[in-house]
């Protein structure tokens, strides 16, 4: 330490006397003059080599592959050393002014002046200004709308009625995420996620989720009486909420004492009620999950029995509510 | 107003205390030492199940307004019976409450004993033997987030659902993790050999596992719960650090 | 001409620019050395690193939503169907020298970056730095901050994980949530019916990685600009600051080292940050798909007011017949953005009217020397945070066992009342601690006439009194 401060020292040293001798007249200072501070000095030194030191070990950890901690540590440390010493430049090694001046002007008036006389002025030769105001003014709303109109094409903004198509149909068998079929014994205590056979899984009308309940328990909606063949209920999974996956399902095994039996979003926790067609008993989501009536076929197979009771996913402007 | 406040949150804050009223204690039978499993089995069923799982197991809902009730037994087997006792689950106190983790009261020979009792009540389930090790880690993850990350969350850190949490499974043992897949405890769905076979099942546990120090390759992992621990990081670590440094370095203090 | 090495490189500039008079007066800018100026930098610096580790992320991630099957070195990952920008971002992660620890970085970069704005906001806000002349500067600062929003949210995204997928379908269902135009709109950006067309993917990675930024350097650029041009704004305490004379420290060399490790600080902050502490492991998430979910999904905090919002409002579509005209997420997740954005854009010309003060400021207010401001400030505030807080009420349910439904319920009403309540004694403590001073200053004025009274008769001086 003494050492490096004596080398400090020696260095300022021959520094002014240089200076001295190479500016015998001197000007009026701009910057104010300030003592020195070896000690603040060595310490700027040490901190800079010690950053220096930490950001060669940031390129031994990088070339020898170890952990993402070291070499965010090895950066990381090196960088707050810099800073530290940048720090200590500014609290003891510069000069820390206080100066004052003037705020500048809030406006120029006589340049707002000008500048509005410049574009006054030049009109001079106009004599139907606010006629050939509303042709520009037509011309450029009709040329920007125009610019514009090529962002249709983004997608098939025109045709809401996109918005009502899911991939089920009268039919098609219920398979798996592998694609295997699901017959009615398959369904027993879980809940069990669906798709249409052959069609986009990632459809947001694709994914259902059955579950199995006791056909006593079942209080559908007049006119799905034969939508849940044995018991088996198919509901839309995605919330009608906002857009995501149904995937708790509510089970109780002692109904008398634990909470009703319900489908339940993770987004926002709209709860479903699985027995009376997927009224909403709490949360968010305006409007009840649609039903899709199943039928089993000869072979066992789960098929649908038609299309939803409502539209799928997120409500938008003018959508049935259901 | 502020009185209101103030008894509004005493209400809330009051509610889990009610909620979670702890285990009632044990009642064990004189002379336990003396009595062979069979009768230890069914003394400690007479003693701490009986008034809400009724006589033989046969379920009883005559005291339900007072939580004094409880699903049949018979049938449910050792795997059920093991299940709710190792994790504490059972004795519970209210029939409405949901059973929490707790340390079991009962000793691993009285467990053994009810087990056997129960067990003895029809024809149910064994204990399962899981053989994690023989498991697939990656199917384990997909079954797990196709079937349980709904509610336990995708890396097994629990999550709720309205009436009801969904523990986190750091402390499930791949047996209890076994039983609770085929039982579905409280209102969890229960998977049947049907809809996850034995051999998924031990890439489930294989995964769960996992889950439980799963590769922090980041570094320290926050509990593996995403944006709300980050969130809290950046406000309480970060900011607290960037804005300290701004205040050792500029001036404090402002006086007219 | 003897050489000197310090002139010689600024005679070479200058004579080729005409800069010199420029850097003089760029050199000597007065900055006010208060410790909350320095936010509004802080914000900057993480900026600066935004974009040094995005382009480092920008030369690996593939944003391409086409199906592969992953076969690296994540284990549990091993045979998972995912996209093409779910897997370079993991094989960054762990397969790419450095590459977590610049996913990390940026990472925390983004929410320190919109966490800064926001403490930098509420500076500006309580001392009323966005009066004239400086509203442009405040609504280009305002233009910042949810551009950084959307920034984010499209950067996260992009990624493809179970998690961000879970954001983008509710961004979609909050798009369709817009009256008349929602489900337009939704299919406009989307390129169809959710999930879209793939290209959605490019659209997200193309504002993210140029569009949005270019935007905000642009406006970070003119912010700055319009700050240097009118001079920062400046405490009164006690050295002569009026709203004519700024009195502060140059910019060098006083100001430039304190910036200069400012910038370090948070460089290091955020790069310690993104070797030590986990954000977004993408791996455990694992890949998006429409048909699954995971409990407890959160988007990035700053997005957290929005999911609170959404959570909050009761169940119902305004429905005329049988035709939704307002879907739910309406409410929570677009138009309780816009009001709060709408009243922050609004606020110089309120604040006008509420104050009464039409002139140039260029002197700060302490947030007690404008009750009405701080008062309405903090209850919107308060309103803003005990929505944001509500979004986490699953959270206190496994922590409190309070049952999330009586939590909802008590903020659907808590967050109208705590905020008046907040913001009623957020005046009335403005008002006394004003009294309070207004009393300090006539006692300490009568203690000093009384002084002087009981002094000896000085002799006479020719100074002015008072």
């Amino acid at each position: 330490m003494r050492f490096l401060r004596r080398l400090v020292g020696l260095f300022v040293a021959a520094r002014t006397v240089r200076e001295l001798a190479r500016r015998p007249d001197e000007e009026p200072r701009i910057v104010e003059p300030g003592e020195p501070d070896p000690r603040a000095e060595a310490a700027v030194i040490v901190l800079l080599l010690l950053a220096a030191a930490a950001a060669v070990l940031f390129v031994v950890a990088y070339a020898l592959e170890w952990s993402t901690q070291v070499l965010g540590g090895a950066l990381g440390a090196s960088l707050a050393l810099v800073a530290a010493a940048l720090l200590v430049v500014g609290a003891r090694l510069v000069v820390t002014e206080e100066l004052a001046e003037e705020y500048p002007r809030t406006g120029t008036p006589e340049e707002q002046d000008a500048v509005a006389r410049i574009v006054r002025e030049s009109g001079s030769r106009f004599t139907r200004k606010r006629l050939l105001g509303a042709a520009a003014a037509t011309a450029g709303g009709a040329l920007g709308a125009a610019l514009v109109t090529p962002a249709l094409s983004l997608g098939p903004a025109l045709d809401t009625s996109q918005l009502n198509e899911t991939p089920w149909r009268r039919g098609l068998r219920l398979v798996d995420r592998d694609g295997r079929p699901y017959t009615a014994q398959d369904i027993e205590d879980a809940f069990y996620t669906a798709f249409p056979e052959g069609a986009d899984p990632k459809a947001i009308g694709s994914p259902i989720v059955l579950v199995r309940l006791d056909p006593g328990e079942l209080r559908l909606p007049r006119g799905r009486e034969r939508w849940a063949p044995d018991g088996i209920v198919a509901y839309s999974k995605i919330c009608t909420h906002a857009g995501c996956a149904v995937a708790l399902y509510r089970n109780p095994k002692f109904e008398p004492a634990q909470p009703d039996r319900a489908l339940v979003c993770p987004c926002h926790y709209s709860t479903f009620d699985v027995a009376t067609g997927g009224t909403v008993l709490f949360g968010p989501a305006g409007r009840p999950l649609p039903q899709l009536p199943l039928m089993v076929d000869a072979g066992g197979d789960m098929r649908a029995a038609g299309g939803f009771s409502g539209p799928v996913g997120p409500s938008w402007w003018g959508v049935r509510s259901s | 107003m502020r009185a209101v406040l103030a008894a509004t949150l005493a209400a809330l804050l009051g509610a889990p205390a009610a909620a979670h009223a702890g285990a009632p204690p044990i009642v064990r039978p004189v002379g336990e030492s003396q009595l062979s499993p069979a009768q230890l089995g069914e003394q400690l069923y007479a003693g701490n199940c009986l008034r809400c799982h009724g006589i033989a197991g046969r379920g009883s809902t005559t005291g339900l307004s007072s939580g004094v009730a409880g699903p049949p037994l018979r049938g449910v087997g050792a795997r059920a019976a093991d299940f709710y006792l190792r994790t504490g689950y059972m004795p519970l106190d209210d029939a409405h409450d949901q059973p929490i983790r707790r340390r079991p009261q009962l000793d691993a020979k009285e467990r053994a004993a009810v087990v056997g009792y129960i067990a003895s009540l029809g024809d149910g389930p064994p204990v399962p033997r899981p053989e994690p090790g023989r498991g697939d880690v990656a199917e384990g993850r997909e079954l797990f987030t196709d079937h349980c990350a709904g509610c336990h969350q995708v890396a097994a850190e629990g999550g709720i659902l309205t009436g009801a949490k969904a523990p986190p499974l750091d402390r499930a043992s791949p047996t209890e993790v076994a039983e609770a897949v085929r039982i579905g405890p409280y209102v969890m769905p229960a998977f049947s050999e049907r809809d996850i076979s034995d051999d998924e099942l031990d890439s489930l546990i294989a995964y769960v596992q996992y889950a439980k120090h799963p590769e922090d390759a980041g570094g320290w992992g926050i509990n593996h719960l995403g944006p709300f621990p980050e969130g809290m990081v950046t406000w309480f670590a970060a900011m607290v650090v960037l804005v300290g440094t701004c205040v050792a370095i500029g001036r404090r203090g402002v006086r007219r | 001409m003897r050489r000197d090495p310090l002139r010689d490189p600024i005679r070479f500039v200058d004579e080729r620019t005409g800069a010199a008079p420029f850097a003089r007066k760029a050199l000597r800018y007065l900055f006010p050395d208060h410790w909350s100026f320095l936010l509004g930098e802080v914000a900057l610096y993480a900026f600066v690193v935004l974009v040094a580790t995005g382009i480092f992320l920008t030369l690996f991630f593939e944003p391409s939503l086409a199906k592969t099957v992953y076969d690296g070195s994540y284990e549990p990952l091993r045979g998972a169907e995912m996209s093409h920008a779910y897997r370079s971002a993991v094989e960054l992660s762990f397969d790419v020298k450095a590459g977590l620890l610049f996913r990390q970085t940026h990472h925390w970069a983004a929410d320190v970056f919109v966490a800064a704005i926001v403490a930098h906001l509420l500076r500006i806000f309580f001392t009323g730095a966005f009066r004239k002349p400086r509203e442009l500067t405040y609504l280009i600062g305002l233009a910042m901050l949810f551009l950084g929003l959307l920034e984010g949210y499209l950067g996260y995204s992009m990624v493809d994980d179970l998690l961000s997928g879970m954001g983008l379908a509710i961004g979609y269902g909050v798009a369709l949530s817009l009256p008349l135009i929602g489900g337009n709109l939704a299919l406009l950006i989307w390129g169809g019916p959710y999930p879209g067309d793939p290209a959605f993917e490019s659209r997200m990675y193309i504002g993210h990685v140029l569009l949005f930024p270019a935007i905000l350097a642009a406006l970070i650029g003119l912010h700055l600009a319009l700050v240097a041009a009118r001079h920062h704004t400046q405490f009164r305490d006690g050295r002569g600051q009026t709203g004519r004379r700024l009195v502060g420290v140059p910019a060098f060399p006083g100001q430039a080292p304190r910036s200069l490790g400012l910038l370090c600080a948070v460089a290091s902050v955020l790069f310690l940050l993104g070797g030590l502490v986990q954000i977004n492991p993408i791996w455990l998430w694992g890949p998006y798909e429409t048909a699954l979910g995971t409990n407890g999904a959160q988007p990035d905090w700053y997005l957290g007011w929005l999911i609170g919002g959404l959570r909050l409002v009761p169940g119902f579509d305004v429905v005329i017949g049988d035709r939704t005209v307002v879907p739910n997420p309406f409410w929570g997740g677009a138009l309780f953005p816009l009001v709060v954005l709408a009243v922050l854009v609004a606020w110089s010309w309120i604040d006008r009217r509420i104050t009464g003060s039409h002139g140039v400021h260029n002197v700060l207010d302490r947030p007690r020397d404008a009750p009405l401001r701080t008062a309405f400030g903090l209850g919107f505030l308060t309103w803003i945070f005990l929505v944001f807080f509500a979004g986490s009420s699953d959270r206190f349910f496994v922590f409190l066992g309070i049952s999330y439904e009586a939590q909802i319920w008590f903020w659907r009403f808590g967050v109208w009342i705590i905020p008046a309540i907040v913001a009623v004694a957020a005046f009335r403590s403005c008002r006394a601690l004003q009294q309070f001073e207004r009393v300090e200053a006539t006692r300490e004025a009568a203690e000093e006439e009384a002084r002087a009274l009981s002094a000896p008769p000085e002799p006479e001086r020719a100074q002015p009194r008072g």
